[in-house]
Order: structure tokens, then sequence, then C-alpha cells
């Protein structure tokens, strides 16, 4: 399985190659890896129903327990199979799809890079590769939602969806690092076995809501949902593969996958069925009143993934079941028309209702492709989508026993719920699959053309799954969707899929859901500019809005912000880092580290009063001077001094390093000196007053320091070990060099790269000639002079 | 400002501190010094040529540019932090020719990073001065 995923990142890796070698049928060349993976992965599907769970590990970074480990039951198996199944379809298409276009090669760059990831997704056993690789669709789908770069509108709906994204990952991330610990383990399979103890954990409340909100901004639930439909900027193959069929379900997955730990508490069920039902009502309702073919297609998923993260919150066997089910149906149809769209725009020029219609004639096997998924769409037997429907509605109506909640009332109001929206999605499908073909033909902007085969494939290959699967219900039951609901339920679940359940509730509710779809079809013009308008009402407070305030608003903020910590004073800088210092040592010190008794100054010598009385003498002279050389000097016969006590205490490489670092100074302080403005009183009485407090709570802290630090015992099992283990183990006899360079050496490491930073910085500064501004001269000058 | 005395002393004093510097360095691990002060020494002398000649002698003195120099540094000491990896070791490890080498003494990946940072330290402290000096000549 490993092999599998480095595969697609080979082959993503080749494929501007490949590109430029054949030109015209690169698609072909390159699906044929996604569709070998389709058929190894078909391959395994009888083990996996008979209940073989398939799982192999890699160490990766075993000391924090993260390993490349993948398994293979039946949810992962039914996503990998959807993954490289329509990837193969999508890859074939996109070949057709943009063949004139210059950068193909880097198109399945993109595509492939994702196909490997998700397929890495779907498989991983780890919480942390399973993260790295929602991450990288994420990246990916960046890369492919702005791949028609030159557009402003591109750039920002990629933007946009990697920011949304991106920020659930966040929270995804340190949801999973919660989980673990919650767990006691990363790999995923383990975990699920500890269901209880993690629903018992205190942590359980957070890291549920913080995985929900990761799996929620991927699968644009409510209020996340604003970037699906940005996100159709893409060029269509990525709309149909990524942004319907495989990404935008990684959140469902996930949700899905993490269900035996998390689910049947009431927060789970609260939390996923109030986000699902928000979704899907919002996605029904702006799906119908779009006018664009992709956008009318995205707002439906949007409303599908929450009618999915719906049922996984309900939670009952028939609702996995049927959440499975229709994940499955979705993909199919959605994938079709997705595709069915793009092969529109491609031969028309335009994606607009008002302007088409009359294409059958045309492109009759297209109309076939996107018909079929509409019959799905709208749940008609005998196709898949109709037995899918039917279990939703089986699901939540009330004869059915929840956990946790009022389940009568809550059930028929969801399966209320479920009506409207199933009515929108009848419509749509008719938006999508009828109009453009039917009727009168309008006039377009390109003479539609019949597309070539690689373009109408698809659909009609999925349209025509969705059929098959359906008349062979039962072994579509047996063979993907009860291993697959199986494994998200937690334990075996035993239903039967069938065409005829004999005059039930819900075939009542199918009939009333395909005859209120096709009234809503009719009325749908005469309703459009209404509900548009009333849609307008609801963007002007939605969340898109909000994100973009919050996305403008935040260059202001930042501006403000560093206009106050970056204001250009040193003395600004200084005051903040040694006030700051004084604070947080000093609070330390109130907080109860015991003071020194005394000083013990009787038994000080002679020469060592001296230097002290010199070093004094210099600072007062410093403070006092009226011309900069003699402050340089002054500072100097301090450094000096200090340099003197460094000699008599025994520290002779310290002693060496201060006297270099002061005759360095002083020649630095006297080439800076004619640059610098002559000396004048310019601070105010308080803001001296100000700084001499400064300066003396520094002074005053550091002297107790010192005492606190020399009154306390030398004797530490550190000094010992460097000095028994200097010769022997690191072969030096000077204790301070081989603590630099060996056995402290990663910290001297980082602070030659400091400094070899700082000066580039200062050379750089240096460069600018700073002119008559007040903040230049003194950011420059002074930071040279500091180094 | 230029002065015989300072001028002829300072093309005298520089061999003798550049050798002084490696002395330090060389010395470092067993008796005071190291690569940090060699690198300041190294500088001083530097600076000292630069101060009595003038900065654009002085940079044809030191041959190499500064960056050259401090990047130099830098990769060698990165270097001696990655060879162990090489030898299947933990990274940072110290590793040791058998053999001493004739004034060198023993030779080590320690001594290896020692030599980095006397390098990147006389690289970033000539690149500063002789920048700021060269402002000044202007």
């Amino acid at each position: 399985m490993l092999l599998a995923v480095l595969s697609g990142f080979a082959l993503a890796a080749l494929a501007p190659l490949i590109c430029r070698a054949v030109r015209g049928r690169a698609g072909w060349l390159i699906a044929l890896l996604p569709a070998a993976l389709f058929v190894y992965f078909l391959s395994q599907d009888a083990a996996i129903a008979a209940g073989a769970h398939l799982r192999e590990s890699t160490p990766w970074v075993p000391s924090f327990g993260v390993n490349l480990s993948f398994h293979l039951d039946g949810l992962s198996l039914l996503m990998a199979l959807l993954v490289t199944g329509i990837g193969a379809l999508v890859t074939v298409y996109a070949g057709a799809y943009l063949r004139d276009d210059p950068h193909i090669g880097r198109f399945y760059l993109y595509l492939l890079a994702f196909m490997a990831a998700m397929l890495g997704l779907v498989l991983a056993d780890n919480l942390l590769t399973l993260f790295v690789f929602w991450e990288l669709t994420s990246v990916t789908s960046y890369l492919l939602i702005g791949y028609k770069h030159t557009y402003a509108d591109s750039r920002k709906a990629a933007l946009q969806a990697l920011i949304v994204t991106g920020a659930g990952g966040l929270a995804l991330l340190v949801g999973f690092v919660l989980l673990g610990s919650a767990a006691g383990t990363l790999e995923i399979s383990d975990l699920l076995a500890r269901g209880e103890a993690i629903r018992a954990s205190e942590l359980y409340l957070p890291l549920l809501l913080l995985i929900g909100l990761g799996a929620f901004a991927k699968s644009a639930q409510f209020p996340f949902h604003f970037w699906l439909p940005g996100a159709m900027a893409a060029p269509t193959p990525v709309s149909a593969y990524l942004h319907s069929a495989t990404m935008v379900k990684a959140g469902v997955y996930l949700l899905a996958r993490l269900s035996p730990a998390l689910h049947e508490t009431l927060a789970w069920q609260l939390l996923l069925i109030s986000v699902g039902l928000a979704t899907m009502l919002t996605g029904a309702y702006l799906s119908f009143i779009q006018q664009d073919l992709k956008r009318i297609l995205a707002y439906s998923t949007v409303s599908s993934l929450g009618l999915m993260v719906m049922l996984l919150g309900w939670g009952t066997e028939t609702a996995v079941e049927a959440a499975t089910l229709f994940l499955l149906v979705h993909s199919l149809y959605k994938g079709a028309l997705f595709l069915a769209a793009g092969a529109i725009d491609h031969a028309t020029g335009t994606r607009d209702l008002a302007r088409l219609g009359g294409l059958a004639r045309v492109m009759p096997l297209l109309a076939l492709g996107a018909g079929l998924a509409a019959l799905a769409m709208s749940g008609i037997p005998p196709m898949l989508g109709f037995i899918g429907k039917e279990l939703v509605y089986e699901a939540t109506l009330p004869h059915h026993p929840a956990t946790g909640l009022d389940q009568e009332t809550a059930g028929a109001l969801l399966t209320a719920a479920e009506l409207a929206s199933n009515i929108f999605a009848v419509a749509a499908a008719g938006l999508i699959a009828v109009r453009p073909f039917y009727g009168l033909a309008r006039p377009t902007p390109k003479r539609p053309h019949a597309p070539p085969l690689a373009l109408w494939i698809g659909p009609l290959a999925l349209g025509a799954l969705g059929l098959a699967l359906g008349i062979t219900s039962s072994l579509t039951q047996t063979y993907i969707i009860g291993p697959a609901a199986s494994a998200i339920y937690g334990e075996a679940i035993e239903l039967e899929l069938e065409l005829w359940h004999g005059l039930t509730p819900m075939l009542a509710l199918s009939v009333a859901t395909i005859a209120g779809g096709i009234v809503l079809y009719g009325l749908r013009d005469r309703l459009q500019p209404a509900l548009a308008r009333l849609a307008g009402v609801g963007a002007r407070l939605g969340p898109e809005r909000l994100f973009s305030a919050g996305v403008d608003g935040l260059p202001g903020l930042a501006r403000r912000l560093t206009d106050v910590i970056q204001n250009g004073y040193l003395r600004f800088y200084v005051a903040t880092v040694v006030g700051v210092t004084v604070a947080l040592v000093g609070l330390t010190f109130i907080r109860g580290v015991a003071l020194p008794a005394a000083l013990a100054l009787g038994d000080a010598q002679l020469y060592e009063v001296v230097i002290a009385l010199v070093m004094l003498a210099g600072v007062a002279l410093v403070v006092r001077a009226r011309s900069l050389l003699v402050m340089v000097v002054s500072l100097g016969v301090v450094g000096y001094g200090t340099a003197l006590i460094f000699v008599f205490y025994g520290a002779p490489d310290l002693a060496m390093t201060q006297f270099s670092i002061e005759t360095l100074s002083v020649v630095l302080f006297v080439l800076m000196l004619y640059r610098l403005p002559a000396l004048a009183q310019l601070s105010t009485r308080r803001a001296r007053l100000r700084d001499w407090l400064i300066a003396a709570a520094a002074g005053a802290l550091v002297t107790v320091m010192v005492l606190t630090v020399t009154a306390a015992p030398l004797e530490s099992p550190l000094t010992r070990f460097v000095a028994e283990n200097s010769y022997s183990a690191a072969k030096g006899r000077n204790v301070v060099n081989v603590i630099l360079v060996d056995f402290r050496g990663i910290d001297t490491l980082g602070e030659i790269t400091v400094l070899s930073v700082a000066a580039l910085g200062v050379v750089a500064l240096l460069r600018l000639r700073p002119g008559k501004e007040k903040a230049g001269e003194g950011g420059g000058r002074e930071k040279g002079a500091g180094a | 400002m230029t002065s015989l005395i300072l001028s002829t002393a300072a093309r005298l004093l520089l061999p003798l501190l550049l050798l002084f510097s490696v002395f330090v360095l060389l010395r470092g691990h067993n008796e005071p010094g190291g690569g940090f002060v060699g690198g300041l020494v190294a500088a001083a002398a530097f600076t000292l040529y630069a101060l009595a000649e003038g900065v654009g002698p002085a940079r044809a003195a030191l041959r190499a540019n500064t960056q050259t120099v401090i990047a130099a540094g830098l990769l060698l000491a990165g270097a001696s932090v990655a060879l162990p990896l090489l030898a299947g070791r933990p990274a940072m490890t110290g590793l040791w020719l058998a053999q001493e080498l004739p004034i060198v003494g023993k030779v080590g990946t320690p001594f290896l990073f020692d030599v980095g940072v006397y390098l990147t330290v006389s690289g970033v402290t000539l690149r500063i001065i002789l920048h700021m000096a060269e402002a000044e000549e202007q």
C-alpha cells in the first residue's frame, strides 16, 4: 500500500516529462496508473468483504510513535476505489479538456500528487500520517483551484480554500494530538478499540470539537461552506474529482473513520446533526437559484455532504449504512454531472443555464450519461440512488430508535428536512441534465460540436455504474457497502439492499420527493428571482462576508500593531526588553526565592576594591560625559575592568574574549563617531526619571541575582559531569572550550548562524544610507554599534 | 591620517597576529583559547591593518570576500555536525582521527567545528568593521 501511494507521487514528478514526450495522448497513458491501482484494490475486495483487515507499517519517526502505517478495511477500500477509479476517468478526461493548454504537464503533476495524497489519507492508519496527507490534499487543492493563475478570481478562490481548510487543519492537528493522548496511541486501528476510554476521558469534548472543526472545514460544512462554490474556479476535471468525489469527502471520511471511537454520545449527535442539517438545507436552497451549471453542482454537493454528516451523527445501524451508500452514490452521480457540465462548457463555451438548450441532438452519449446520473440524483428506480434515498428516509423515520435524543420528534423533523432537500435535489438534477440537453437549441458562444471520446466516456461510465450497482444491489451490499458500513459502525451490519421493499412509508416519501421535485423544476423560472433576492440578503450577513472582512482587515491590524511594537526607537526597544526581564525575573524572586543573607565584604582584597572603584568611576563618566569620545573611552574602561575581574577569578578564556571584544568595540565606536549627531539633551525630565528607574531596577535585579547564585553551593551534577568527561569523552582539557564546541555544540552552531545573519542585516542597513528621517538613523546605526 | 610608524608596525604585526590567532585556535582544546577568541584576534589584526593602510589594501590582504569567509565557516561547522551521520552515528558525535598530526595535535570533528567558529566570527566582525571603515573613508 505504501508502494501504491508512493507510485502516485513518483508519476506526478514524471508527468511533465510524459506530457512533453507524448503530446495529446498523455491523458490515456497517465491514466494507466490509477487504473492499475483500481484493479489492485478491486482484487483485494473479496478478502476484505470476507472480513480481512490488511495492515502494514514502516517506521517513520518511531520515537514519536509516527509510523507510515496503512490499513485496508471496508471503508478505506471504498474510498480507495473511488479515488483511483474516478481518478482514472478524470485523468483521461483532463487530457481532452485541457488539450491545448501549454501547461498541461503541470496540471497532471498537481492532479497526480493530489491522487497520491488522497490515497494516503484514506489508507493511513496513523493519525499523524493521516494528517500529513490531509494537508497535502489541501495544498494540492490550492494549486489546482489556482491553476488558471492569471485570473484574479482563481487566485482569490484558491487562497480562500487554502485558508479555510488550512485553518481547519490546524484545529485538526490539535484534535489529533489530544486524541492521541486520550487513547495512548496514534495508530488508528488500536485507537478505535479504545472508544470507551476515549469517551470517558476529560479531553473528549475538546478533541471532538477540534476534530469536528477540521472535518467540517474540509467537507465544506456550514458555516465554512462558502469556499466550495468558490473553488469552482478550478478546471472542471478538478471540480469533479476533488470538489465532489474525493477531497471534500475527506471530512466525512474522517468522521466515519473515527466514529467507532467517538460516536454514541450526546455531544457527537448534537454536533454532527445540527451542522449537517444546517449545511444540507443551506446547500439545497442555494443550489436551486444558481445560473451557472458548476455552481448548481457545487451547492448541491454541499447539501449532500451535510446529509452524510447528519446521518453519521444520527449513528444508527441504518443511518450509517445509508451514509455509506449515499457517499458512493453521490460520488458516482456528482462526478458524472460535473464531467458532463465540463463537456458542455468545452463544446459550447458557456455554462450559463439561460444560454443552453437542445444539446442532446449534438451530444447524445453525453446526454445519456448525464441523464443516468440525474436519475440517480433524483432517486428513481432502478438506480442505486433510489436505494440510497429509501435508506436515508428509513434511517430517520421515527420507528427506528436512536440513542440519546428525543427520537420520535427529532427523527420526524430530520425526515422532513431530508424530504425538502431531496426535492431541491430532484429539481437541481433537472436543471443540469434536462435543461441544457432538451428543448429549443439556443445560440452559444461556440458552435456546439460533438465532444471526443475522452470527454463523454467518464460521465457515461459513472452514470452506467450507478445503474449497474443498483440492479445488482445485493452484490453491492456484500462487496462494497456492507464492509464499509461495518467499519464505520464498529460492528458488522446485517442489512439487505433491495429495490423493492413493498409499500412502505419510505416509498411514499420517494414518490412525494419526485413529484415535488418535478413541480419545483416547473416553477423554477418563476421562483428564481425572488429566491435569489432572499439569498442575497443572507449573503450580506453570511460567513463569506465575515471571512473577507477578516482577510481584508488583517493587514490593517498588522500595520497598527507594527507601528506600536516596531516604532524604530532604539530606546523603546531597550526599555521594553529590560523592563520585561526585570518584571519576569523579579516576579520569580517575589514569589519566593530565598534572598542572600548579607554581603561578605570583609575579605575583599585591595586590588579588587581598586578595580571596582575604577569601574564605578568609568560608569559615572559614561553617564555624565558631554562628548561621545569620552563616553566610548569610559565604556572601554568598564569593559577592561570586567576583563581583569575575569583574570583574577580564574576565567582566562572569558578574559581573553572580553579583551578582544572591548578592543574591537572601541574601534567600531570610533568609526561611527563622525556619523553620529552631536550629543544633546533631548529628553524631558520625566523621561529621564523613568529611564533612571528602569536602569536602577535592572541593576538592582542583576545584583540580587548574582548574590543569590553565588550564595548557592556550586556543586551540581552538571559541573561534575563536565569536569569528569571533558578529557575522557571529548579529549580536551579546556573545559570551557569543550563545552562550546562539543557538549553544547548545537548552541554554538545556532549562535554563529545568528551572528552571520546579523552581519548580513547590519551591512544591509548600512547600505540603506538613511536620509534625514529620525527613525532610520536610530535603527541602522545603533544596531551596527551593538554588534 | 596615514602614519608611517603605524603603517610599518601594522605590516609587521598582521602576519604575527594572524599566526597568534591560529595559535590561540589550536591550543583552545587544552589551554585557554579557542575558535571564538582566535577569530576575534584575526579580525583585530585585519582591523589594525585597515586603520593603518586603508580598507582597500586590507581587503586585498584578506583575499577572500568576508561573505565567503562567513559561509565557509558555517559550512565547516555544519559539516562537522553532519559528518558523524555518514558514519551512522548521531549528529555531533565527536569523531577523532586515531593519529595525532604534527603541530595541530588531535584532529576530530569538534576541532573542525572550532575552525568553523573561527572563520565565522572573524568573517562577521570584519564584514561589519570593514564596511563601516569604508563608509568612513568616503
